[in-house]
């Protein structure tokens, strides 16, 4: 992959950039140029906010038959989290564990390393999921 | 629009098929539902053909027009056109197809999936398979496509007070449709057990919980209702065909435990085809996963949101019961070559309505439902097919 794509994926990947719908409140993630609900009416009226990173987890499963890049990892745990702002976020939840993983739990974003483009390529970087209370 | 009908179909045995190439099977299904159509080549206004990725699996891209060369169509110089809407390549090719006869634009056209995935290693074919689900916001975070399933398994299980053991109902009986059906892949009946003893793929789903990498091909031949006597006895109409799409990734949608895109296609065929859930006697609906089978029959009407696991385990889906679900083993054990699942699907409703379905044939099937899904639900295809 072309090292301008991660560059373009950053904002989102490392500082959470999302966007609010100021016609009707709702936020999605990554940013979206038009809202889904109100069409139209959200012209002009998508603004950018940055989510805080903390949520529920809303489900989860523990991923044995991994793909190459993560073969080192498995098994890990990968959730849908629901963020306070009302979006859901897919990505793996660390540093707990996997037997007490649960539906409701609290947790925060981290920045990890997600990949690497082969030994010579880019290293690329995003957010994962960690228990709220975690240090 | 006019009334359409299939008129021919045809298929190859699902499965390693290491010993034909992508050309073999898309020819071998193609010259099956043609002959089974009793037509000439020159008849043949177009082909569509439903096909994932060609050029993942085997490096070759423009794929429609190899199968209409190899088919001997060259010096026909037929339109042929490739559908692609990952696992609902197939499905979405026959709506194409249905759309160019129903507009008038052909009078007879040629509809076939194909997929040849074992010539890539299963770790390939995985990351292929998951190409379907969202590349930037799913799967770089470590999301398989599996693992999606299990979350919606867990999900439903949260939400519904599903079971682990109904889900795992879902593999039990298409296996053991499949086990009537020579051109299954899985031709084995298996247990509970079976499925819960199985290797974990992603918690809760196991191995037996997922449908095979495959390969395989499937064809049918539509042709305009007031001419499709001139070729059968038996033509099968198409009563109404839906389609629908949805966020692409999963984690946007209101809820994980259902599939919109495929509440709302339904209803469209159902409403072109003045019929409801309880009208159907037979239905292919897309089980990639146990799970995927229980969100079908719920959102299609067949069970209430929730009861999918319940009515599964009840044997209410099994041939003999209120609506028989995958006769042909689904894509759980008759196997699932991504572009080829959604024509087969239609293969096994004519076969099942024409009455000749053999072992497995629903008494008194007369009219047939197939749902055909891309990704984790961001496109869904139905269709409704009659005793003409």
């Amino acid at each position: 992959m072309a090292t301008a794509r991660f560059w373009r994926e950053n904002p989102s990947r490392y500082n959470l950039a999302a966007s609010r719908c100021d016609n009707c409140g709702k936020v999605f993630f990554p940013p979206r140029a038009v809202c889904s609900a109100c069409h139209r009416k959200s012209i002009g009226k998508m603004t950018s906010l940055k989510l805080k990173g903390t949520g529920e987890v809303h489900s989860y499963t523990l991923v044995h038959e991994a793909p190459a890049q993560l073969e080192m990892l498995k098994p890990y745990v990968v959730a849908i989290v629901k963020m306070d702002e009302g979006v859901m976020l897919t990505s793996q939840l660390i540093d707990c564990d996997p037997k007490k993983v649960e539906i409701g739990m609290r947790v925060k974003t981290t920045l990890r390393k997600l990949g690497e483009d082969g030994p010579a390529g880019v290293i690329w970087y995003g957010y994962k999921f960690m228990p709220e209370d975690q240090v | 629009m006019r009334e359409v009908a299939v008129i021919g179909v045809g298929d190859t045995k699902f499965g390693e098929l290491w010993d034909l190439s992508f050309r073999d099977i898309g020819i071998q299904a193609g010259l099956a539902a043609v002959y089974d159509a009793n037509l000439a080549a020159e008849e043949i206004d177009a082909l569509y053909v439903g096909n994932m990725s060609a050029g993942r699996f085997i490096e070759q891209e423009h794929v429609a027009a190899l199968i209409a060369d190899y088919s001997g169509l060259a010096r026909d110089h037929i339109p042929a056109t490739r559908i692609e809407a990952a696992g609902a390549s197939g499905g979405l090719a026959v709506r194409q197809g249905y759309l160019a006869v129903a507009s008038g634009m052909h009078d007879i056209v040629v509809v076939g999936g194909a997929e040849k995935m074992t010539d890539v290693g299963d770790v390939m074919a995985s990351a292929i398979q998951s190409m379907a689900a969202d590349q930037q916001w799913e799967c770089v975070f470590g999301a398989t496509f599996p693992a999606l399933h299990a979350m919606i398994a867990r999900r439903h299980m949260h939400e519904f007070g599903t079971t682990r053991e109904q889900i795992a109902a879902v593999a039990v009986k298409n296996h053991k449709h499949g086990s009537m059906n020579p051109k299954a892949q899985f031709q084995r009946e298996i247990n509970i057990d079976t499925v819960l003893r199985s290797a974990p793929v992603a918690e809760p789903l196991t191995m037996f919980d997922c449908a095979p990498s495959s390969d395989g091909a499937a064809a049918v031949v539509l042709c305009a209702m007031e001419k499709a006597r001139k070729y059968t006895d038996k033509p099968i109409r198409i009563l109404g065909s839906g389609q629908a799409s949805d966020t692409l990734a999963l984690h946007d949608r209101d809820s994980i435990c259902s599939f919109t895109a495929t509440r709302v296609a339904a209803q469209k065929a159902f409403k072109q085809a003045s019929l409801e859930a309880k009208d159907v006697q037979v239905a292919e609906v897309h089980d990639n996963f146990t799970i995927s089978e229980i969100l079908a029959i719920e959102d299609l009407g067949f069970a209430k949101k929730g009861e999918g696991g319940r009515l599964t385990a009840e044997g209410q889906t099994a041939i003999g019961g209120k609506v028989a679900v995958n006769t042909s083993g689904g894509l759980k054990a008759r196997g699932d070559p991504i572009g080829a699942t959604g024509v087969a699907q239609i293969v096994e409703l004519v076969t099942q309505l024409r009455g000749t379905a053999g072992k497995r044939q629903v008494a008194g099937a007369k009219v047939g439902l197939a749902q055909n899904v891309g990704g984790t639900g961001a496109t869904s295809v139905v269709h409704i097919l009659g005793v003409a």
